[in-house]
């Protein structure tokens, strides 16, 4: 049971011990995964921190995760569909339609309650991406089509609705949980214990599982990379806390962590639960990689298509809430249409496969996160705002080429 | 309605049969199986026996009617006309469910594997067990190594590996794999050596036979006579639809096969 070897490291036949090279590949794992896109995080945080000194500072640092909320939950709705080989290009006005619903709702003349509105929103959300599921498996149309008809639909019934509600064309934040989204703090000693809870709740799940490998007499992920996985989530947490805990007030005091980013974590994990510990997970997997295949193992392929869909517009909602907590109001004149290219480029950034099949949930978190380092470093290092779009495009120009060059190398192994 | 001219079964054919059938009912009989689509007969009073343990090759030209008849076996297509027997019992409702139900697993040229699992979630893909909801990765992992081990798939490094990343043979060792996990007792195995090379040819034909020797009937479609000599216990050979010979291999030789696929009969047979 035990006679075959560990697959990632290989044994250098002088010394029979796995040799540092091996080593270093095993901390990344079979493919290279998500390190070449931290390193290049790391590059692009060092060359902002030369070029403009403010940029590491706690107020920025905080205004940067803000910021990378939105694109994160919004990468995060496309996941579900990339993973299938589908895209969702209306995820943007989504999210908008979500935001207003929600600011509609608490605002002083309907005053429901925040939970209640909340819920609404989400529900839309999650109608439409069913309608456009519905769509592209009963009618048999690219989802690319779908949803880019769907967009401007959205964003005219949007429109619509933001001008006859208010005159003005606008649905301004008038709610204490919505506002708090993304204005609202942990306090610091609850920031350290997030911290230390998600810590030791990784370390608990991990050794959990090793010892459950370890009694079936299965190879064991080698302990050097455990270590080093616990130590980087460790060490990322604490320099977080204390950044989120430095005074960034200038005449009241504001530290501690935002409520948005236990939020994002929360629904990372149950993402990333669902993905890769549950049947519906595996055959998202399945279908993306060989739909024939999962057809024939019996999955319903075209209803797990369905949920995609539903599940994005879902995502999208979410991050839609964050979107207006953040802007303070949604409007008319919020046209923010490229928002959607945002929540692609931060799926494929982190290193989701346009082509089906490959993905994880923590990819968008880092690509929302690089998305959102550049757009900050751009606006503190003066460049305009119009090579900003030039910047990001090129940024998920160069995503998508990477996505397409592993593909074809993997295909030319066969 | 024979129209077999030369049908070894009729000589020392039936010996080997009833030899079988002594001892325990034929795994598989086909009587009178016939296939029309449209106006085309596809297949034409098809009789086949497919004894538990044993490789039968199928060989044929081009459209002959193989693909036909091992998607009529699987439940694909109904029959026209004629009858199925499992076991002594005659098969009823011919859908691809019933026959995987009884242990018929198909194994298609295309494999019908996700290259972006690993090999332990193509082995359980629809299958999956879980505890309270949650994937039961280490059951899975537990079982998958004992069933290659049992077939004697060596050349695996790590059942973890991406499916995407193994050859041709594994890749073909992997899904018969999966059908003798859930205990297939005919596996159908289409053109299993098209792709390959010398050594993974080599293998998956050791595969085939370590799978006869557990007691699992294999039909094998192949073009290649070299590995159905190497490979098989009988032979059935189709002529435009229709079965033109069968026996077991002792009665053919290299060019009474090529006869019978060419022309539908030889006069070198047995």
């Amino acid at each position: 049971m035990s006679t075959l070897p560990e697959p990632s490291v290989s044994s250098n036949p002088a010394t029979g011990s796995p040799s540092l090279m091996a080593r270093l590949g095993g901390l990344i794992g079979p493919d290279l995964g998500i390190v070449p896109v931290l390193i290049a995080l790391v590059a692009l945080v060092i060359y902002f921190e030369v070029r403009s000194s403010v940029f590491l500072s706690a107020d920025n640092v905080t205004n940067l995760f803000i910021q990378a909320v939105i694109y994160i939950f919004l990468g995060m709705a496309e996941v579900w569909l990339l993973l299938l080989g589908e895209i969702d290009l209306s995820l943007g006005w989504v999210a908008g339609m979500s935001g207003s619903i929600a600011a509609i709702y608490t605002n002083v003349q309907y005053a429901w309650p925040w939970w209640a509105a909340f819920l609404a929103a989400l529900a839309v959300c999650t109608a439409i991406g069913g309608l456009w599921g519905v769509i592209v498996v009963r009618l048999k149309l690219p989802s690319f089509i779908v949803t880019l008809a769907g967009s401007f639909i959205v964003e005219g019934i949007l429109l619509y609705i933001l001008d006859k509600v208010f005159e003005g064309g606008g649905a301004p934040v008038q709610e204490k949980v919505l506002s708090n989204l993304t204005q609202g703090n942990l306090t610091p000693t609850f920031t350290w214990i997030f911290v230390a809870a998600v810590v030791a709740a990784a370390t608990g799940v991990t050794l959990a599982r090793e010892r459950a490998r370890r009694r079936a007499d299965l190879a064991r992920t080698p302990t050097y990379r455990i270590v080093a996985k616990l130590t980087a989530l460790t060490a990322f947490g604490v320099i977080l806390a204390i950044v989120f805990n430095t005074n960034r007030g200038t005449f009241i005091p504001i530290e501690g962590m935002p409520f948005a980013v236990p939020l994002v974590v929360g629904v990372l994990v149950i993402y990333s639960f669902v993905l890769s510990r549950t049947k519906f997970g595996r055959y998202m997997y399945a279908i993306g990689g060989n739909a024939e295949a999962a057809r024939r193992a019996g999955v319903p392929v075209n209803r797990y298509r369905i949920y995609a869909f539903m599940l994005g517009g879902f995502t999208a909602g979410i991050g839609g809430l964050f979107y207006v907590s953040r802007l303070g109001g949604y409007s008319s004149s919020s046209t923010d249409s490229t928002v959607v290219l945002y929540a692609v480029a931060a799926a494929v950034i982190g290193g989701t496969s346009l082509y089906g099949g490959r993905g994880k949930m923590t990819y968008p978190v880092v690509g929302g996160i690089i998305l959102a380092v550049i757009i900050n470093g751009l606006v503190l290092i003066q460049v305009s705002a119009t090579m900003e779009f030039v910047v990001t495009g090129v940024v998920l120009l160069g995503a998508v080429t990477v996505d397409s060059l592993a593909r074809r190398s993997q295909n030319l192994l066969k | 309605m024979s129209e077999s001219e030369t049908n070894p079964r009729e000589s020392d054919g039936a010996t080997v049969d009833s030899d079988v059938g002594d001892r325990e009912p034929m795994l598989l009989r086909l009587r009178g199986v016939s296939k029309n689509f449209g106006a085309v007969q596809a297949l034409r009073h098809v009789d086949l026996d497919v004894p538990a343990g044993k490789v039968t090759a199928l060989i044929g030209d081009n459209g002959a009617g193989k693909s036909t008849l091992i998607k009529a076996i699987a439940g694909i297509w109904e029959l026209s006309s004629g009858e199925k027997w499992w076991l002594g019992n005659k098969m009823v409702s011919h859908t691809p469910k019933e026959a995987s139900d009884l242990g018929i697993a198909t194994v298609y040229q295309d494999l019908a594997l996700c290259d972006n699992l690993d090999i332990v979630s193509n082995m359980y893909l629809g299958f999956e067990k879980t505890k309270s909801g949650v994937l039961d990765e280490v059951s899975m992992e537990v079982r998958t190594k004992e069933t290659l081990r049992d077939l004697s798939v060596s050349t695996v490094q790590s059942v973890r590996q991406l499916v995407g990343s193994l050859s041709g043979g594994q890749r073909q060792a992997i899904a018969v794999a999966r059908a003798v996990m859930r205990d297939a007792k005919l596996v159908i195995m289409d053109e299993p050596t098209a792709a390959l090379g010398v050594t993974q040819t080599a293998q998956v034909l050791d595969l085939i036979r370590t799978l006869a020797s557990k007691g699992i009937a294999v039909l094998v479609i192949s073009h290649n006579l070299n590995d159905v000599f190497a490979v098989a216990d009988r032979i059935a050979v189709m002529y435009l639809g229709t079965l033109v010979s069968s026996g077991p291999i002792e009665s053919y030789d290299m060019s009474s096969a090529v006869d019978l696929i060419t022309t539908g009969t030889s006069t070198r047979a047995a």
